[in-house]
Protein backbone atom coordinates (compact mmCIF):
# COMPACT_ATOMS: atom_id res chain seq x y z
CA UNK A 1 0.00 0.00 0.00
CA UNK A 2 2.81 2.38 0.90
CA UNK A 3 4.57 1.73 -2.40
CA UNK A 4 1.46 2.60 -4.38
CA UNK A 5 1.03 5.84 -2.41
CA UNK A 6 4.70 6.63 -3.01
CA UNK A 7 4.19 6.11 -6.74
CA UNK A 8 1.23 8.52 -6.69
CA UNK A 9 3.40 11.03 -4.82
CA UNK A 10 6.02 10.62 -7.52
CA UNK A 11 3.41 11.25 -10.23
CA UNK A 12 2.39 14.41 -8.39
CA UNK A 13 6.01 15.62 -8.14
CA UNK A 14 6.73 14.90 -11.80
CA UNK A 15 3.52 16.57 -13.01
CA UNK A 16 4.40 19.66 -10.97
CA UNK A 17 7.88 19.85 -12.47
CA UNK A 18 6.42 19.33 -15.95
CA UNK A 19 3.96 22.15 -15.34
CA UNK A 20 6.89 24.40 -14.50
CA UNK A 21 8.80 23.30 -17.59
CA UNK A 22 6.07 23.36 -20.25
CA UNK A 23 5.50 26.48 -22.28
CA UNK A 24 2.45 25.33 -24.24
CA UNK A 25 -0.67 26.19 -22.29
CA UNK A 26 -2.48 23.14 -23.66
CA UNK A 27 0.20 20.79 -22.28
CA UNK A 28 0.03 22.61 -18.96
CA UNK A 29 -3.72 22.05 -18.73
CA UNK A 30 -3.31 18.36 -19.58
CA UNK A 31 -0.59 18.00 -16.96
CA UNK A 32 -2.86 19.42 -14.29
CA UNK A 33 -5.60 17.05 -15.50
CA UNK A 34 -3.24 14.08 -14.99
CA UNK A 35 -2.55 15.41 -11.52
CA UNK A 36 -6.26 15.49 -10.79
CA UNK A 37 -6.67 11.87 -11.87
CA UNK A 38 -3.73 10.88 -9.67
CA UNK A 39 -5.45 12.64 -6.75
CA UNK A 40 -8.63 10.66 -7.34
CA UNK A 41 -6.70 7.42 -7.26
CA UNK A 42 -4.91 8.59 -4.12
CA UNK A 43 -8.15 9.20 -2.25
CA UNK A 44 -9.17 5.64 -3.11
CA UNK A 45 -5.85 4.20 -1.91
CA UNK A 46 -5.61 5.88 1.48
CA UNK A 47 -8.83 4.31 2.70
CA UNK A 48 -7.81 1.70 5.21
CA UNK A 49 -11.09 -0.18 5.35
CA UNK A 50 -11.01 -1.07 1.66
CA UNK A 51 -13.21 0.31 -1.08
CA UNK A 52 -16.42 1.58 0.47
CA UNK A 53 -19.21 2.99 -1.67
CA UNK A 54 -18.48 6.52 -0.46
CA UNK A 55 -14.77 6.34 -1.17
CA UNK A 56 -15.45 5.14 -4.70
CA UNK A 57 -18.03 7.89 -5.23
CA UNK A 58 -15.65 10.47 -3.80
CA UNK A 59 -12.73 9.45 -6.01
CA UNK A 60 -15.09 9.31 -8.98
CA UNK A 61 -16.17 12.89 -8.27
CA UNK A 62 -12.55 14.04 -7.89
CA UNK A 63 -11.46 12.35 -11.13
CA UNK A 64 -14.49 13.63 -13.00
CA UNK A 65 -14.09 17.18 -11.75
CA UNK A 66 -10.31 17.64 -11.72
CA UNK A 67 -9.46 15.21 -14.52
CA UNK A 68 -12.26 15.95 -17.00
CA UNK A 69 -14.44 18.98 -16.29
CA UNK A 70 -11.78 21.54 -15.22
CA UNK A 71 -9.50 20.74 -18.18
CA UNK A 72 -12.43 20.96 -20.58
CA UNK A 73 -13.49 24.31 -19.16
CA UNK A 74 -9.94 25.64 -19.40
CA UNK A 75 -9.35 24.23 -22.88
CA UNK A 76 -12.61 25.88 -23.89
CA UNK A 77 -11.45 29.21 -22.48
CA UNK A 78 -8.13 28.74 -24.26
CA UNK A 79 -9.86 28.14 -27.57
CA UNK A 80 -11.69 31.46 -27.24
CA UNK A 81 -8.44 33.32 -26.79
CA UNK A 82 -5.59 33.23 -29.26
CA UNK A 83 -2.91 32.49 -26.69
CA UNK A 84 -1.05 29.24 -27.21
CA UNK A 85 2.22 29.73 -25.38
CA UNK A 86 3.32 31.22 -22.14
CA UNK A 87 5.57 33.74 -23.84
CA UNK A 88 8.32 35.23 -21.71
CA UNK A 89 7.21 34.42 -18.19
CA UNK A 90 8.87 36.49 -15.47
CA UNK A 91 11.06 33.51 -14.66
CA UNK A 92 12.20 31.25 -17.53
CA UNK A 93 11.08 27.65 -17.87
CA UNK A 94 14.41 26.07 -17.03
CA UNK A 95 14.93 28.38 -14.09
CA UNK A 96 11.43 27.60 -12.83
CA UNK A 97 12.09 23.85 -13.08
CA UNK A 98 15.16 24.37 -10.92
CA UNK A 99 13.16 26.58 -8.57
CA UNK A 100 10.61 23.76 -8.34
CA UNK A 101 13.36 21.40 -7.33
CA UNK A 102 14.55 23.88 -4.72
CA UNK A 103 10.96 24.14 -3.46
CA UNK A 104 10.87 20.36 -3.06
CA UNK A 105 14.09 20.39 -1.07
CA UNK A 106 12.78 23.28 1.04
CA UNK A 107 9.52 21.53 1.80
CA UNK A 108 11.38 18.32 2.70
CA UNK A 109 13.48 20.36 5.14
CA UNK A 110 10.39 22.13 6.47
CA UNK A 111 8.56 18.87 7.14
CA UNK A 112 11.55 17.38 8.89
CA UNK A 113 11.26 20.22 11.43
CA UNK A 114 7.53 19.76 12.00
CA UNK A 115 6.22 17.35 14.63
CA UNK A 116 5.09 14.01 13.19
CA UNK A 117 1.56 14.05 11.88
CA UNK A 118 -0.77 11.58 13.57
CA UNK A 119 -2.22 9.80 10.56
CA UNK A 120 0.87 10.04 8.38
CA UNK A 121 1.01 7.28 5.79
CA UNK A 122 4.44 7.62 4.24
CA UNK A 123 7.18 10.15 5.01
CA UNK A 124 6.86 11.53 1.46
CA UNK A 125 3.28 12.79 1.74
CA UNK A 126 3.68 15.93 3.83
CA UNK A 127 6.62 17.33 1.79
CA UNK A 128 4.72 16.71 -1.44
CA UNK A 129 1.66 18.54 -0.10
CA UNK A 130 3.79 21.56 0.86
CA UNK A 131 5.66 21.31 -2.44
CA UNK A 132 2.43 21.49 -4.43
CA UNK A 133 1.29 24.56 -2.51
CA UNK A 134 4.66 26.22 -3.19
CA UNK A 135 4.53 25.32 -6.89
CA UNK A 136 1.00 26.67 -7.16
CA UNK A 137 2.04 29.96 -5.58
CA UNK A 138 5.13 30.10 -7.79
CA UNK A 139 3.09 29.61 -10.95
CA UNK A 140 0.65 32.32 -9.86
CA UNK A 141 3.35 34.92 -9.32
CA UNK A 142 5.73 34.01 -12.15
CA UNK A 143 3.43 33.60 -15.15
CA UNK A 144 1.71 36.25 -17.20
CA UNK A 145 -1.20 34.48 -18.83
CA UNK A 146 -4.40 34.34 -16.83
CA UNK A 147 -4.88 30.64 -17.69
CA UNK A 148 -1.55 29.80 -16.05
CA UNK A 149 -2.69 31.53 -12.92
CA UNK A 150 -5.86 29.45 -12.79
CA UNK A 151 -3.63 26.38 -13.13
CA UNK A 152 -1.49 27.65 -10.26
CA UNK A 153 -4.59 28.04 -8.13
CA UNK A 154 -5.68 24.51 -9.02
CA UNK A 155 -2.29 23.04 -8.13
CA UNK A 156 -2.41 24.83 -4.80
CA UNK A 157 -5.85 23.45 -4.16
CA UNK A 158 -4.58 19.98 -5.09
CA UNK A 159 -1.80 20.35 -2.55
CA UNK A 160 -4.28 21.14 0.20
CA UNK A 161 -6.34 18.18 -0.93
CA UNK A 162 -3.35 15.86 -0.55
CA UNK A 163 -2.83 17.27 2.90
CA UNK A 164 -6.43 16.77 3.84
CA UNK A 165 -6.97 13.37 2.34
CA UNK A 166 -3.87 11.74 3.74
CA UNK A 167 -3.04 13.55 6.93
CA UNK A 168 -6.43 14.55 8.30
CA UNK A 169 -8.13 11.45 7.08
CA UNK A 170 -11.19 12.04 9.25
CA UNK A 171 -12.31 14.99 7.15
CA UNK A 172 -16.03 14.52 6.66
CA UNK A 173 -17.29 13.78 3.19
CA UNK A 174 -19.49 16.86 3.24
CA UNK A 175 -16.50 19.17 3.76
CA UNK A 176 -14.63 17.47 0.91
CA UNK A 177 -17.56 17.91 -1.41
CA UNK A 178 -18.01 21.53 -0.37
CA UNK A 179 -14.35 22.27 -1.10
CA UNK A 180 -14.67 20.63 -4.51
CA UNK A 181 -17.78 22.68 -5.22
CA UNK A 182 -15.90 25.85 -4.25
CA UNK A 183 -13.05 24.96 -6.57
CA UNK A 184 -15.50 24.23 -9.34
CA UNK A 185 -17.23 27.57 -8.92
CA UNK A 186 -13.87 29.33 -8.79
CA UNK A 187 -12.63 27.71 -12.00
CA UNK A 188 -15.90 28.46 -13.73
CA UNK A 189 -15.80 32.12 -12.68
CA UNK A 190 -12.12 32.44 -13.62
CA UNK A 191 -12.73 30.81 -17.01
CA UNK A 192 -15.48 33.33 -17.71
CA UNK A 193 -13.27 36.15 -16.42
CA UNK A 194 -10.46 35.10 -18.78
CA UNK A 195 -12.92 35.17 -21.64
CA UNK A 196 -14.05 38.68 -20.75
CA UNK A 197 -10.52 39.94 -20.14
CA UNK A 198 -9.61 38.62 -23.55
CA UNK A 199 -12.65 40.27 -25.13
CA UNK A 200 -11.91 43.63 -23.54
CA UNK A 201 -8.14 43.73 -23.99
CA UNK A 202 -7.43 41.35 -26.93
CA UNK A 203 -4.97 39.44 -24.77
CA UNK A 204 -4.82 37.89 -21.32
CA UNK A 205 -1.47 39.07 -20.05
CA UNK A 206 -2.14 40.00 -16.46
CA UNK A 207 0.91 42.24 -16.20
CA UNK A 208 -0.80 44.78 -18.41
CA UNK A 209 -3.98 44.83 -16.39
CA UNK A 210 -2.81 47.61 -14.06
CA UNK A 211 -3.48 50.13 -16.80
CA UNK A 212 -7.20 49.57 -16.96
CA UNK A 213 -9.41 50.87 -19.70
CA UNK A 214 -11.77 53.59 -18.55
CA UNK B 1 39.43 -13.16 -13.47
CA UNK B 2 37.34 -16.25 -14.11
CA UNK B 3 35.62 -17.54 -17.22
CA UNK B 4 32.41 -15.63 -16.54
CA UNK B 5 34.18 -12.29 -16.23
CA UNK B 6 36.04 -13.03 -19.45
CA UNK B 7 32.77 -13.84 -21.22
CA UNK B 8 31.11 -10.65 -20.08
CA UNK B 9 34.26 -8.72 -20.98
CA UNK B 10 34.16 -10.03 -24.55
CA UNK B 11 30.37 -9.73 -24.99
CA UNK B 12 30.24 -5.99 -25.72
CA UNK B 13 33.13 -6.17 -28.15
CA UNK B 14 31.41 -8.91 -30.12
CA UNK B 15 27.75 -7.92 -29.83
CA UNK B 16 27.77 -4.12 -29.82
CA UNK B 17 27.33 -3.58 -33.60
CA UNK B 18 24.39 -6.02 -33.59
CA UNK B 19 22.48 -3.64 -31.28
CA UNK B 20 22.63 -1.01 -34.03
CA UNK B 21 21.26 -3.65 -36.39
CA UNK B 22 18.30 -4.33 -34.09
CA UNK B 23 17.52 -0.61 -33.89
CA UNK B 24 17.64 -0.25 -37.67
CA UNK B 25 15.52 -3.37 -38.20
CA UNK B 26 12.85 -1.98 -35.86
CA UNK B 27 12.86 1.33 -37.67
CA UNK B 28 12.58 -0.45 -41.02
CA UNK B 29 9.69 -2.52 -39.70
CA UNK B 30 7.83 0.62 -38.62
CA UNK B 31 8.46 2.25 -41.98
CA UNK B 32 7.18 -0.85 -43.78
CA UNK B 33 10.56 -1.64 -45.32
CA UNK B 34 12.58 -4.81 -45.23
CA UNK B 35 15.64 -2.99 -43.95
CA UNK B 36 19.32 -3.79 -43.94
CA UNK B 37 20.54 -7.05 -42.36
CA UNK B 38 21.03 -7.04 -38.59
CA UNK B 39 24.75 -7.66 -39.14
CA UNK B 40 25.15 -4.72 -41.54
CA UNK B 41 27.30 -2.77 -39.07
CA UNK B 42 29.89 -5.59 -39.07
CA UNK B 43 30.04 -5.52 -42.88
CA UNK B 44 30.56 -1.77 -42.87
CA UNK B 45 33.32 -2.00 -40.28
CA UNK B 46 35.01 -4.73 -42.33
CA UNK B 47 34.78 -2.65 -45.49
CA UNK B 48 36.12 0.50 -43.82
CA UNK B 49 39.04 -1.35 -42.24
CA UNK B 50 40.22 -2.39 -45.70
CA UNK B 51 40.17 1.12 -47.11
CA UNK B 52 42.93 3.66 -47.02
CA UNK B 53 42.63 6.89 -45.03
CA UNK B 54 42.75 10.37 -46.50
CA UNK B 55 44.13 13.20 -44.39
CA UNK B 56 43.72 16.88 -45.10
CA UNK B 57 46.94 18.94 -45.17
CA UNK B 58 45.59 21.30 -42.51
CA UNK B 59 45.26 18.53 -39.93
CA UNK B 60 47.91 17.51 -37.42
CA UNK B 61 48.55 14.46 -35.26
CA UNK B 62 45.60 15.49 -33.08
CA UNK B 63 43.26 14.57 -35.89
CA UNK B 64 44.87 11.15 -36.35
CA UNK B 65 45.01 10.40 -32.62
CA UNK B 66 41.36 11.29 -31.99
CA UNK B 67 39.66 8.09 -33.18
CA UNK B 68 42.24 5.82 -31.56
CA UNK B 69 42.14 7.47 -28.14
CA UNK B 70 38.34 7.64 -28.31
CA UNK B 71 38.09 3.91 -29.06
CA UNK B 72 40.58 3.10 -26.28
CA UNK B 73 38.52 5.10 -23.75
CA UNK B 74 35.25 3.43 -24.59
CA UNK B 75 36.92 -0.03 -24.56
CA UNK B 76 38.19 0.67 -21.06
CA UNK B 77 34.70 1.82 -20.04
CA UNK B 78 33.30 -1.43 -21.44
CA UNK B 79 35.76 -3.36 -19.28
CA UNK B 80 34.57 -1.42 -16.21
CA UNK B 81 30.86 -2.01 -16.78
CA UNK B 82 29.45 -5.22 -15.29
CA UNK B 83 27.00 -7.31 -17.28
CA UNK B 84 24.24 -9.58 -16.01
CA UNK B 85 25.27 -9.37 -12.36
CA UNK B 86 28.76 -10.76 -13.05
CA UNK B 87 31.66 -8.71 -11.67
CA UNK B 88 33.39 -6.77 -14.40
CA UNK B 89 36.97 -7.47 -15.39
CA UNK B 90 38.20 -4.27 -13.74
CA UNK B 91 36.46 -3.20 -10.54
CA UNK B 92 37.65 -0.98 -7.71
CA UNK B 93 35.89 1.40 -5.29
CA UNK B 94 34.49 4.55 -6.92
CA UNK B 95 35.20 3.33 -10.45
CA UNK B 96 31.90 4.96 -11.48
CA UNK B 97 33.67 8.33 -11.62
CA UNK B 98 36.35 6.94 -13.93
CA UNK B 99 33.55 5.34 -15.95
CA UNK B 100 31.68 8.63 -16.37
CA UNK B 101 34.79 10.60 -17.28
CA UNK B 102 36.18 8.07 -19.75
CA UNK B 103 33.26 9.15 -21.90
CA UNK B 104 34.30 12.72 -21.19
CA UNK B 105 37.82 12.03 -22.50
CA UNK B 106 36.37 10.30 -25.56
CA UNK B 107 34.22 13.34 -26.27
CA UNK B 108 37.17 15.66 -25.69
CA UNK B 109 39.41 13.96 -28.24
CA UNK B 110 36.57 13.75 -30.78
CA UNK B 111 35.94 17.48 -30.35
CA UNK B 112 39.66 18.26 -30.64
CA UNK B 113 39.91 16.22 -33.83
CA UNK B 114 36.88 18.04 -35.23
CA UNK B 115 38.34 21.44 -34.39
CA UNK B 116 41.70 20.40 -35.84
CA UNK B 117 40.22 20.18 -39.33
CA UNK B 118 39.61 23.93 -39.26
CA UNK B 119 36.13 23.48 -40.73
CA UNK B 120 33.59 25.89 -39.28
CA UNK B 121 30.88 23.29 -39.86
CA UNK B 122 32.65 20.80 -37.60
CA UNK B 123 33.32 23.51 -35.05
CA UNK B 124 29.58 24.13 -34.90
CA UNK B 125 28.90 20.46 -34.19
CA UNK B 126 31.65 20.38 -31.59
CA UNK B 127 30.16 23.36 -29.80
CA UNK B 128 26.75 21.70 -29.65
CA UNK B 129 28.19 18.39 -28.54
CA UNK B 130 29.97 19.89 -25.54
CA UNK B 131 27.01 22.11 -24.64
CA UNK B 132 24.61 19.19 -24.46
CA UNK B 133 26.99 16.77 -22.81
CA UNK B 134 27.73 19.32 -20.10
CA UNK B 135 24.06 18.97 -19.16
CA UNK B 136 23.93 15.19 -19.63
CA UNK B 137 26.93 14.59 -17.39
CA UNK B 138 25.36 15.73 -14.09
CA UNK B 139 22.29 13.63 -14.87
CA UNK B 140 24.47 10.54 -15.36
CA UNK B 141 26.65 11.16 -12.30
CA UNK B 142 23.82 12.05 -9.92
CA UNK B 143 21.79 9.08 -11.17
CA UNK B 144 24.72 6.74 -10.55
CA UNK B 145 25.26 8.38 -7.16
CA UNK B 146 21.63 7.63 -6.28
CA UNK B 147 22.13 3.96 -7.19
CA UNK B 148 25.36 3.95 -5.19
CA UNK B 149 23.56 5.32 -2.16
CA UNK B 150 20.74 2.80 -2.58
CA UNK B 151 23.13 -0.17 -2.64
CA UNK B 152 25.69 1.29 -0.26
CA UNK B 153 28.72 0.80 -2.49
CA UNK B 154 30.38 2.94 -5.10
CA UNK B 155 31.93 0.36 -7.39
CA UNK B 156 29.86 -0.32 -10.51
CA UNK B 157 30.10 -4.09 -10.07
CA UNK B 158 28.95 -4.03 -6.43
CA UNK B 159 26.23 -1.50 -7.22
CA UNK B 160 24.62 -3.62 -9.88
CA UNK B 161 25.08 -6.83 -7.95
CA UNK B 162 23.23 -5.16 -5.07
CA UNK B 163 20.17 -4.47 -7.23
CA UNK B 164 17.52 -7.08 -7.89
CA UNK B 165 13.87 -7.14 -8.88
CA UNK B 166 13.12 -7.16 -5.12
CA UNK B 167 14.59 -3.65 -4.91
CA UNK B 168 11.42 -2.43 -6.60
CA UNK B 169 9.46 -3.31 -3.46
CA UNK B 170 11.22 -0.85 -1.17
CA UNK B 171 12.79 1.59 -3.63
CA UNK B 172 10.72 1.31 -6.80
CA UNK B 173 10.35 5.08 -7.34
CA UNK B 174 14.12 5.58 -7.14
CA UNK B 175 14.78 2.93 -9.81
CA UNK B 176 12.08 4.36 -12.08
CA UNK B 177 13.43 7.92 -11.74
CA UNK B 178 17.04 6.92 -12.32
CA UNK B 179 15.91 4.74 -15.24
CA UNK B 180 14.12 7.71 -16.82
CA UNK B 181 17.14 9.96 -16.38
CA UNK B 182 19.53 7.34 -17.74
CA UNK B 183 17.29 6.78 -20.77
CA UNK B 184 17.53 10.48 -21.66
CA UNK B 185 21.30 10.42 -21.07
CA UNK B 186 21.56 7.27 -23.18
CA UNK B 187 19.71 8.88 -26.09
CA UNK B 188 21.70 12.11 -25.81
CA UNK B 189 25.14 10.59 -25.47
CA UNK B 190 24.56 8.28 -28.39
CA UNK B 191 23.18 11.04 -30.59
CA UNK B 192 19.82 9.35 -31.13
CA UNK B 193 16.40 10.94 -31.68
CA UNK B 194 15.00 13.13 -29.97
CA UNK B 195 18.35 14.89 -29.53
CA UNK B 196 20.15 14.12 -32.75
CA UNK B 197 19.24 12.12 -35.83
CA UNK B 198 21.85 9.47 -36.70
CA UNK B 199 20.58 9.25 -40.29
CA UNK B 200 21.24 12.84 -41.30
CA UNK B 201 24.76 13.47 -42.46
CA UNK B 202 24.43 16.87 -44.05
CA UNK B 203 22.00 18.92 -42.06
CA UNK B 204 22.64 22.12 -40.21
CA UNK B 205 21.07 20.85 -37.00
CA UNK B 206 23.03 17.65 -36.58
CA UNK B 207 25.47 17.26 -33.75
CA UNK B 208 27.52 14.13 -33.58
CA UNK B 209 27.75 13.16 -37.23
CA UNK B 210 29.08 16.53 -38.25
CA UNK B 211 32.18 16.13 -36.09
CA UNK B 212 33.32 12.99 -37.86
CA UNK B 213 32.79 14.09 -41.47
CA UNK B 214 36.50 14.27 -42.26
CA UNK B 215 37.51 10.88 -40.95
CA UNK B 216 37.86 8.11 -43.47
CA UNK B 217 38.84 4.46 -43.78
CA UNK B 218 40.11 2.72 -40.62
CA UNK B 219 39.76 5.94 -38.59
CA UNK B 220 36.07 6.08 -39.40
CA UNK B 221 35.78 2.37 -38.59
CA UNK B 222 37.24 3.11 -35.14
CA UNK B 223 34.70 5.89 -34.67
CA UNK B 224 31.76 3.73 -35.76
CA UNK B 225 32.91 0.86 -33.57
CA UNK B 226 33.48 3.22 -30.65
CA UNK B 227 29.97 4.64 -31.08
CA UNK B 228 28.48 1.14 -31.15
CA UNK B 229 30.40 0.20 -28.00
CA UNK B 230 29.24 3.38 -26.27
CA UNK B 231 25.66 2.54 -27.20
CA UNK B 232 26.09 -0.92 -25.72
CA UNK B 233 27.85 0.18 -22.52
CA UNK B 234 25.43 2.98 -21.63
CA UNK B 235 22.53 0.74 -22.61
CA UNK B 236 23.76 -2.02 -20.31
CA UNK B 237 23.90 0.53 -17.50
CA UNK B 238 20.28 1.44 -18.20
CA UNK B 239 18.96 -2.11 -18.33
CA UNK B 240 20.74 -3.05 -15.12
CA UNK B 241 18.93 -0.26 -13.33
CA UNK B 242 15.51 -0.85 -14.89
CA UNK B 243 15.49 -4.66 -15.16
CA UNK B 244 17.89 -6.12 -12.60
CA UNK B 245 17.07 -9.80 -13.10
CA UNK B 246 18.90 -12.02 -10.59
CA UNK B 247 18.05 -15.70 -10.81
CA UNK B 248 21.09 -16.92 -8.92
CA UNK B 249 22.46 -18.67 -12.00
CA UNK B 250 25.04 -16.57 -13.85
CA UNK B 251 24.27 -17.99 -17.31
CA UNK B 252 20.56 -17.22 -16.95
CA UNK B 253 21.34 -13.72 -15.70
CA UNK B 254 23.52 -13.01 -18.72
CA UNK B 255 20.86 -14.40 -21.06
CA UNK B 256 18.21 -12.20 -19.42
CA UNK B 257 20.46 -9.15 -19.74
CA UNK B 258 21.05 -9.95 -23.42
CA UNK B 259 17.28 -10.17 -23.97
CA UNK B 260 16.89 -6.85 -22.17
CA UNK B 261 19.53 -5.31 -24.46
CA UNK B 262 17.60 -6.52 -27.49
CA UNK B 263 14.45 -5.07 -25.92
CA UNK B 264 16.26 -1.77 -25.44
CA UNK B 265 17.23 -1.83 -29.12
CA UNK B 266 13.58 -2.31 -30.06
CA UNK B 267 12.56 0.49 -27.67
CA UNK B 268 15.05 2.90 -29.24
CA UNK B 269 13.78 1.90 -32.67
CA UNK B 270 10.20 2.60 -31.57
CA UNK B 271 11.18 5.98 -30.07
CA UNK B 272 12.94 6.92 -33.30
CA UNK B 273 9.98 5.83 -35.40
CA UNK B 274 7.39 7.69 -33.33
CA UNK B 275 9.18 10.91 -32.49
CA UNK B 276 10.71 13.73 -34.46
CA UNK B 277 13.88 15.38 -33.36
CA UNK B 278 13.40 18.16 -30.82
CA UNK B 279 14.23 21.69 -31.77
CA UNK B 280 17.75 22.52 -30.68
CA UNK B 281 16.56 25.08 -28.14
CA UNK B 282 14.34 22.47 -26.51
CA UNK B 283 17.13 19.95 -25.94
CA UNK B 284 18.62 21.69 -22.87
CA UNK B 285 15.16 21.62 -21.30
CA UNK B 286 14.94 17.86 -21.84
CA UNK B 287 18.38 17.39 -20.32
CA UNK B 288 17.49 19.63 -17.40
CA UNK B 289 14.52 17.33 -16.88
CA UNK B 290 16.92 14.39 -16.72
CA UNK B 291 19.06 16.20 -14.14
CA UNK B 292 15.98 16.92 -12.05
CA UNK B 293 14.83 13.27 -12.26
CA UNK B 294 18.23 12.04 -11.02
CA UNK B 295 18.38 14.65 -8.30
CA UNK B 296 14.85 13.71 -7.23
CA UNK B 297 15.90 10.06 -6.93
CA UNK B 298 18.83 11.13 -4.79
CA UNK B 299 16.63 13.31 -2.56
CA UNK B 300 14.17 10.43 -2.07
CA UNK B 301 17.04 8.35 -0.70
CA UNK B 302 18.25 11.07 1.65
CA UNK B 303 15.11 10.89 3.75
Amino acid sequence: MNTSIDIIMLVLIVTNLLLLGFSQLKSCIRTVACQGIALGVLSLLVNEDGFTVWSVVMSGVVIGLKGVIFPRLLLGALRETNARHEVEPYIGHMASTLAGFAALAASAWLCSRLPAFPGRVTPLVAPVAFFMVFVGLFVIVSRKKAISQILGYLVMENGMYVFGVVILREMPLLVDLAVLLDAFAAVLVMGVAVYHINRAFDHMDVDQLDTLKG
Amino acid sequence: MNVLSLTTLLLPFVCAPALLGIINKTKAFFAGRKGVPVLQAYFELWKLLHKGAVYSRTTTWVFRAGPMIGLACVMLAAALAPFGGVRSAIAFPCDLILFAYLFGVMRFVTVLAALDTGSSFEGMGASREVAFSALAEPALLVGLAAVARLTGSCSLSDMFQGLSLGTYLHAGPVLVLVGGALLIVFLTENARIPVDDPNTHLELTMIHEVMVLDHSGPDFAFILYGAALKLWVLGSLLIHVVAPVRTGHAGLDIAAALCAMAGLGVLVGIIESCMARLRLVRVPRLLMGAVVLSALAFVLLLR
